[in-house]
């Protein structure tokens, strides 16, 4: 579920680096207030693991498919919220610059969606209370299980919701959220399986690790707050400040004020900052709103279709050029290289 | 990220490919990741029908290609493995946006086509842009450059630990599987009971690693900072750098010069 650049609006984007970027830094000084220094090495050495274990597959028996370790929920229960979230981060960038798996834009969404539903809602809240002090190897499955796909469930959501509030893709609401949920409930099925047993053997095998996680100072009420906190207050500033400055055409929100108000933009005053960023629009976004919608409407005067055509046939003569311009200048430059 | 070996072989070409010594290797790493994400916000913020638009952002990655010397085969090939996921999102496009938005002769072209193809442009642009990058700067400095611009310190010191590490880890893990497949013949034993095991095994060997390192580096003194091999000044070259892409990606968002070009070319009104 890593999400790429392609179908992400600035906005959107924007708002969630800002919000992982926060989240980052709250988590940093967290850790850093209770270093307990070894666990450096050992948040390093786990994201590697981490790594290692999810290009190890395994197969599911009777579907011919093969399922691998997400570990999201394993680490938080090995490492504790803060630094769990941290090393998901972390395994994130790398993914996305090594493997192009999710985009850089989508740093922000996918840290988000696939490090804090796991870190600080699935398991503080539901892993923990229901495995207990002295799990139980079934205590720890059910835990395990139920964990997993609520954290799933949600971040598969939040991809949903990114998604449609992005606008590049027409895919309806409904039909996305209907694809997403049940491939995540068996994802999340497995990936609880997986963790459920990891746990169990390691509890069985030395159990301290991960009772001194457990029984570390608790995730009390104050810093999981200052952690929402920030996340809000980033969210509401940067939401405000990128949408002003990043989306031009801002599709997703276009369709949000259409759903809410019924009506296709909010009336819009005729002065001011609002004005001066409407003007901005136009002189940005000269093409698909008003040329082609209008080219569209009007279909029978002879006119209209042949600047339509027009500027049809030019944007497809002058985006071949543009393409072979740019593809040759990089292989001129290469020759030029060779010979020097 | 199919194969574990494969895996492991991608990053050693790409963290091969960052050892080069060109100009543009040179060049401080905060100018380049800067410029990366000042390409991949402007490509991004093209409006989705404006197909021909995101032309001239290839641009781009062909004179960094070129000026890095990076094999352009192999980036294609890394970029042509993501495509798929993409390809699966964005074939919706075209059946859920009917409207028809342009028109050549007779052939009339719906805003969910031109939106499909324009996601494919995306991606590959947005894919291409962050493998060069890591391809002309290497991870370390790109983690130095993070903690240069602000990052906490913890989290990109947990970059560079991640990344040391991941080479050792990958290749003890593709051991382990590949063992594992050795022993399991006709299918049977690669199930979930033991693969459990197996990842169990790798947690604890893993854990006492992480002791041991911790150990071993706190007896050669380290105190929560990893030095660099190569420092950069942030000089007048990089500002050129960073500077000189940022005005023209600018440019062409505000521009679009395919169209300037066609109408040109072919006459066109407007």
């Amino acid at each position: 579920m890593h999400m790429a650049d392609a179908l992400l609006s600035p906005a959107v984007g924007g708002t969630m680096w800002a919000v992982s970027a926060g989240a980052i830094v709250a988590c940093s000084r967290k850790l850093r207030q209770e270093m307990d220094a070894g666990k450096a090495p050992l948040m390093g050495v786990l994201g590697a693991f981490i790594f290692a274990a999810m290009m190890i597959n395994f197969t599911i028996p009777a579907t011919g498919s093969s399922g691998h370790l997400g570990g999201g929920l394993l680490l938080a229960v090995l490492l504790g919220p803060a630094a769990a979230f941290i090393t998901i981060a972390s395994v994130l960038v790398v993914q996305a610059l090594f493997f192009a798996d999710g985009g850089l834009l989508a740093l922000g969404c996918n840290i988000f969606n696939l490090g804090f539903f796991p870190a600080f809602l699935a398991y503080p809240f539901i892993y923990k209370p229901l495995a207990g002090k002295a799990p139980s190897k079934t205590r720890i499955a059910v835990a395990a299980m139920l964990a997993a796909i609520i954290g799933l469930q949600l971040g598969a959501f939040s991809v949903v919701l990114e998604t449609v509030a992005s606008g590049i893709s027409s895919l309806p609401f409904a039909t996305f959220v209907s694809l997403m949920q049940p491939i995540h409930l068996a994802i999340g099925v497995v990936e609880g399986l997986v963790t459920g047993a990891v746990i169990s053997f390691v509890y069985q095998a030395r159990p301290e690790i991960i009772q001194s996680v457990q029984e570390a100072r608790p995730l009390g009420a104050t810093p999981l707050r200052n952690v929402l906190a920030a996340f809000l207050g980033m969210a509401l500033l940067t939401g405000g400040l990128v949408s002003w400055f990043a989306s031009e055409n801002p599709d997703g929100l276009e369709w949000a004020i259409a759903k809410v108000t019924g009506g296709e933009e909010l009336a819009v005053t005729k002065d001011g900052l609002h004005a001066r960023l409407a003007a901005l629009q136009e002189t940005v976004a000269f093409l698909p709103d008003y040329t082609f919608k209008k080219a569209e409407q009007q279909p029978e005067s002879g006119a209209g279709r042949e600047s339509s055509l027009g500027t049809s046939v030019a944007g497809v003569v002058g985006g071949l050029m543009t393409l072979a311009i740019a593809f040759l200048s990089g292989i001129f430059l290469r020759k030029q290289g060779r010979a020097a | 990220m199919a194969s574990i070996v494969g895996a492991i072989a991608d990053l050693r070409q790409l963290d091969l490919m960052a050892n080069g010594n060109t100009g543009l290797h040179r060049l401080d790493a905060r100018a380049k990741v800067l410029a990366t994400l000042a390409f991949i916000l402007a490509v991004v913020s093209v409006n989705k029908y404006e197909l021909a638009a995101l032309f001239p952002f290839f641009l781009y990655p062909a004179v960094i290609m070129a000026l890095g010397d990076l094999p352009v085969r192999h980036i294609a090939k890394k970029v042509a493995v993501v495509l798929p996921f993409a390809l699966m999102v964005g074939i919706f496009n075209p059946i859920f946006d009917q409207t028809v938005l342009v028109r050549l002769g007779a052939l009339a072209i719906s805003g969910g086509w031109l939106s499909f193809a324009s996601i494919l442009v995306r991606a590959t642009l947005t894919v291409g842009a962050a493998l060069i990058l890591v391809a002309v700067t290497g991870f370390p400095a790109i983690c130095q450059a993070l903690d240069q611009l602000g990052l906490p310190r913890i989290f990109t010191v947990q970059l560079l630990f991640l990344y040391r590490y991941l080479f050792v880890l990958g290749e003890e893990g593709s051991r382990m599987a590949r063992a594992r497949e050795l022993r399991a013949f006709g299918g049977k034993g690669l199930g979930l009971r033991s693969y459990g095991a197996m990842i169990s095994h790798l947690l604890l060997r893993t854990w006492l690693r992480a002791e041991r390192i911790h150990l071993a580096m706190l007896a050669r003194g380290f105190s929560g900072k990893f030095h660099p091999r190569r420092t950069t000044r942030f000089g007048g070259r990089d500002f050129l750098f960073l500077a000189g892409w940022s005005g023209l990606f600018l440019f062409f968002r505000l521009v679009n010069v395919s169209r300037l070009l066609g109408t040109i070319v072919t006459g066109a009104p407007r």
